[in-house]
């Protein structure tokens, strides 16, 4: 039998993606279908006067027209924040209602105010223009920084603040800060981005009245997290009626884990029609505008340090723009997906963090790969480096003084997590070697006879996946446990089917879950299917978001992998006529203990659906199920060092070397996990150089609605990363791995910024750094020496 | 998008009297530009009159010395075609550097120039090259032909058949990509021909414009030094999320400069 395990295989999936054979949810075409359209807001602030209607109505092919009114007459609830946040003050933060058609005032452009369905698409587009909604316009306020003080979003929320939160002990930090030799400090905006998932998002609602029974084709990356909210908050249906199939699935980064809008609205929709299904697809200029967004944090930080460079405390401020309403987890992104990252890989004995969460007439904001991760990484590694030049201390070597060390695990942060293991050391010196840091100079010294400016930047990343222990978020305001659920059948002829709460749409799970288990029972991962995004066919799950498919899924797997063999030793044991203790299992064979007495498990399996001589005490079926709840975070690291080359001429960054170090423990197909990383960091370029959402400050209108503004990272904006992997496996959970799908996107920004930083000696520079930027840097900073 | 009806007529005489015959016709050449912003709901032509189905439109030729461009040629083609690439690299190096291939493979010279985005690249070509744009009607040459913002000198109803380049000494261009529609930013032509240098600058402003003092400059002396201290007025060029008129007037330096060197 082949090894799979730690083998580059091709991914499986890959056969139906790449012929165009994938299924996704507009793939999908119900009986007596009807399209829905959303009339969105063109206002970014305004009271809703009144919606007519009743020419939409009129119009040909419309079946029906629906308002925010139609809704809550209907008794329809509010989309709910899934994760309470308590405030400096004790109080639970602001959590005003989130409808899902407006119903008295719209709040950002892209709202939506009605649902017109028709027999066909353009129908529908049709009809949807002649909805007329009288507005009363209203002052907007889209910018972070003037939140606090703009015109108010919510009545529930004075100034506009959803809570002001904070974390670590403020007090010893001011301590820290007393005694210094030096302080360093940087001031910093994390733009805001759009998730941009290659396959907008899409939904079928649709109501089975002879049973009463629902079902919605999503676009999601959590198929029973979305049931759950779904019939619990908003539309109030019994879960046992209700089916949630998430296909395949065309990217998330996060923005496919929420209930949103439409997909209720269609669920609804589709009972209020007696049954006909009702589908929506999103165009990708309301995936623009009504997709979650991601980050948009401004920030200033801090460091105390001794004459030698070492930490001694941290002081963070940031305002956190969450956009008009809640999303279902928004409120837990810059808290205790941020906050608790702010230790980063050092020592700083005293943290304290204080992060104001705004309401902004803006598209609201949640996770986004990372998710609060990403930030907390660009504020430390952005303030380490200030630290570093401020201080003239190598920027290799002031991060080796203050890091963690392998001998003080587990190591518990100022700011609430505990660390369970990590080689920072180890990371830093391969990274070193590989980038060729001892002939940096040299090379810059190239660059500038060529007449280029040469920067080198450093990020030293860790964060906190494999979401997450049950007990712990429970006890940080959440309103769900972070477990995931298995199913490992054998089938008579064995073959075998997981089921797994994780979902896949992007990641490889269909590979690396069945080399796991082939691996597991000495099979071909070709004999292992794995079967996700469907309710109705896989135990209650979590889902797929936080790096935890592997780390949690994963191990849930392997858990249901070993209670397989425990029953298959019953059977074994019944048919070599043995007792249960003395069966060993060993790659896909059961033996009698120092015998040479076996059965393959293929045969066990038979028997185990053939038991026509079983024993009263042994069950048939090779089928068993297994939920596992993780003990604490994963805590994946590494150190990512980016080489740039800026023409001071035009501005432009050239990305001349990029290498990353990373550590996400046990790796199962290390070409997923570079695939991963390769696409993380993508991302996170993009978020330094070249993406970023605009709103208009005046209008509220949303500018970078399309890819004509919004500038997405291309394949020849990015170099040939170079990736390298320690491995310390994860200690608590049986895969040993960490997670992998983030890291790239945690790391790249601050790596980025800290090269183009270095390249152009300021720090005066924030993301993105387009070209206009950088150029008009690079001419303050040439403009003596060219007099 | 709203309804409309098709045509697809085989001769231009034919395309011309539709058009002739309903305002609210619209040409469709690649599509590259109309059809999205049919999509968007922002146009709503009553007919459209696709003219591939016109054999004369298409294609690249040589004639008396000068290389003839039929409207519905793609810029794909354009880019590959070895005539081009050999009697005009500029051309080709420009055809090849719009849009992305999908958008080179549809999108053609007519709707280009028909359609005169400021921030298109062939008016920089046809500009700066001094070429002939023929329509159904007339000859009108290039320094006639772009009026202003989306402007051309062409009438209503009035189609481009072909373009005519004359063959110069030497030609580049040089572009500054907007990163994210890849657009010109700042798109600069230079080319040596036997009535003296000719320097189009696109993307920059409202219209393909030409700047007489560097064609001066390289006329006497045809290097980027040449005209390295030559700044053009930033007032009426574009600003947008991108670039602000200023960092434009600057390129427009850097890449005529870079334009003369890659002319060699
Ligand atoms: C993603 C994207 C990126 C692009 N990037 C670039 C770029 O980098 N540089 C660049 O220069 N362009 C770019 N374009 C534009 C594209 O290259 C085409 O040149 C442009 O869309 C027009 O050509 P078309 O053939 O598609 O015309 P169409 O869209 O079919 O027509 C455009 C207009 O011209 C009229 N028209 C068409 N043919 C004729 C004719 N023969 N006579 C008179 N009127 C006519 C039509 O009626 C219409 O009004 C891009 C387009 C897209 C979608």
């Amino acid at each position: 039998m082949p090894d799979t395990g730690a083998q580059r295989v091709l991914r499986k999936e890959d056969n139906r993606f790449l012929t165009g054979r994938g299924r996704y949810t507009d793939d999908f075409n119900r009986q007596g279908q009807a399209y829905g359209v959303f009339v969105r807001s063109e206002m970014a602030h305004a009271k809703i006067k009144s919606v007519d209607t009743s020419q939409a109505e009129q119009a040909p092919g419309v079946v029906a027209v629906f308002t925010g009114k139609d809704m809550e007459a209907d008794g329809v609830g509010s989309l709910p924040c899934g994760w309470t946040v308590t405030d400096r003050h004790g109080n639970p933060h602001k959590a005003p209602p989130h409808w899902p058609l407006a119903r008295d005032k719209v709040r950002y452009v892209g709202d939506q105010v009605a649902f017109v369905i028709a027999e066909t698409d353009a129908q529908a587009r049709d009809a949807a223009e002649l909805v007329a909604v009288d507005y009363e316009p209203l002052d907007a306020v889209v910018e972070t920084g003037k939140a606090l003080n703009g015109p108010q979003v919510h009545e529930e929320a004075p100034d506009n603040l959803c809570f002001d939160w904070e974390i670590g002990d403020k007090q010893a930090t001011d301590d820290a800060f007393a005694k210094a030799d030096h302080v360093s400090k940087v001031e910093l905006v994390n733009n805001r981005l759009v998730p941009n998932a290659i396959e907008p998002r899409a939904a079928i609602g649709e109501y089975d009245p002879g049973g009463d029974e629902y079902t919605l084709y999503s676009t999601s990356q959590n198929p029973h997290l979305l049931r759950l909210i779904l019939c619990a908050f908003v539309l109030n249906l019994p879960e046992h009626k209700v089916r949630v199939v998430a296909p395949d699935v065309g990217g998330g980064f996060g923005s496919k884990i929420y209930c949103y809008a439409e997909e209720t609205t269609c669920v609804w929709a589709s009972k209020k029609l007696d049954g006909r299904p009702v589908k929506w697809v999103a165009t990708r200029t309301e995936a623009f505008q009504a997709d979650a967004h991601g980050r948009d944090h401004i920030t200033t930080a801090e460091m105390a340090l001794d004459k030698d460079g070492k930490f001694l405390g941290m002081r963070v401020d940031t305002i956190a723009n969450l956009g008009a309403y809640l999303s279902n987890f928004s409120t837990a992104v810059p808290t205790y997906l941020y906050g608790t990252l702010l230790a980063g890989q050092y020592k700083t004995p005293a943290i304290h963090g204080n992060v104001k969460a705004v309401f902004t007439n803006t598209a609201p904001v949640d996770a986004y790969r990372g998710a609060g991760r990403p930030e907390a990484t660009y504020v430390v590694e952005r303030l380490v480096e200030r630290c570093a030049r401020d201080l003239n201390i190598d920027p290799a070597e002031i991060r080796r003084r203050n890091f963690v060390q392998p001998d003080e695990f587990p190591y518990q942060t100022p700011v609430a997590l505990t660390y369970d293991s990590g080689q920072y050391e180890l990371a830093l010196d391969e990274a070193l070697k590989m980038i060729d840091y001892r002939n940096f100079a040299q090379r810059r010294q190239e660059s500038e006879r060529r007449g280029k400016l040469r920067g080198i930047g450093f990020s030293a990343y860790i964060e906190a996946c494999g979401i997450a222990p049950s007990q712990v978020v429970g006890a940080l305001g959440a309103g769900v446990g972070l477990w995931e659920s298995a199913q490992v059948r054998f089938n008579a002829t064995g073959s075998i089917s997981v089921f797994t709460g994780s979902h896949s749409h992007g990641q490889g799970h269909e590979t690396t879950f069945a080399q796991m288990v082939a691996d597991k029972f000495g099979t071909d991962y070709n004999n292992v299917d794995i079967v996700h995004g469907d309710t109705g066919r896989i135990p209650m799950g979590m889902g797929t978001y936080g790096s935890r498919s592997l780390a949690v899924g994963g191990s849930a797997i392997l858990r249901a992998c070993d209670k397989v063999v425990e029953k298959g030793k019953k059977i074994a044991a019944h048919m070599l006529e043995a007792s249960v203790d003395d069966i060993e299992f060993d790659q896909g064979t059961f033996r009698v203990a120092g015998t040479d007495k076996q059965k393959s498990i293929g045969e066990i399996a038979f028997a185990a659906y053939v038991p026509h001589d079983f024993p009263q005490d042994v069950e048939p079926g090779l089928d068993e199920t297994a939920f596992y709840d993780p003990a604490n975070f994963t805590y994946p690291s590494g150190v990512h060092i980016a080489e740039v080359e800026i023409d001071p001429d035009t501005g432009e960054t050239q990305i001349a070397d990029w290498v990353a170090v990373d550590d996400f423990g046990r790796v199962i197909n290390p070409m997923i996990v570079e695939g991963q990383v390769h696409g993380g960091i993508a991302q996170g370029v993009g978020q330094a150089l070249l993406e970023n959402t605009v709103y208009d400050p005046d209008s509220g209108q949303l500018v970078t609605g399309s890819y004509q503004d919004y500038t997405m990272p291309r394949a020849d904006d990015l170099p040939s990363f170079r990736v390298g992997m320690t491995e310390t496996p994860c200690p608590h959970n049986p895969v040993g791995a960490k997670g992998c799908g983030e890291a790239g996107a945690i790391a790249a920004p601050a790596a980025l910024m800290n090269a183009i930083t270095d390249a152009l000696g300021t720090e005066d520079i924030q993301m993105p750094a387009t070209r206009e930027k950088v150029w008009r840097v690079a001419q303050q900073r040439l403009a003596p020496a060219a007099e | 998008m709203y309804q409309f009806d098709y045509h697809r007529p085989t001769s231009l005489d034919e395309a011309a009297q539709i058009l002739s015959q309903d305002d609210e016709a619209s040409l469709l050449a690649g599509g590259q530009t109309l059809l999205p912003t049919m999509k968007q709901r922002l146009a709503a032509p009553s007919q459209l009159v696709d003219l591939s189905g016109i054999a004369e439109l298409k294609g690249v030729r040589e004639d008396s010395g000068q290389i003839i461009v039929g409207a519905m040629t793609p810029h794909d083609t354009v880019a590959n075609d070895k005539t081009v690439q050999a009697k005009i690299p500029g051309l080709a190096h420009l055809a090849g550097e719009i849009g992305d291939p999908q958008v080179r493979n549809r999108g053609t010279i007519g709707g280009s120039l028909a359609n005169n985005d400021p921030a298109s690249d062939y008016p920089g070509a046809v500009l700066g090259l001094g070429a002939t744009v023929r329509t159904n009607k007339r000859e009108i040459p290039a320094d006639d032909f772009f009026l202003g913002l989306f402007e051309t000198a062409l009438d209503e109803g009035e189609l481009i058949k072909e373009v005519a380049f004359p063959v110069p000494k030497k030609s580049a261009y040089a572009k500054f990509h907007n990163p994210a529609s890849r657009y010109a930013i700042v798109g600069a032509f230079v080319a040596s021909t036997e009535q003296g240098v000719r320097v189009a600058i696109t993307g920059a402003g409202p219209c393909v414009f030409r700047v007489p003092e560097m064609e001066q400059a390289l006329n006497s002396n045809w290097s980027a030094d040449a005209i390295k201290d030559i700044k053009v007025a930033a007032d009426d060029f574009n600003t947008d999320l991108h670039a602000s008129a200023d960092y434009r007037a600057h390129l427009v330096t850097v890449m005529a400069k870079r334009a003369v060197q890659a002319a060699g």
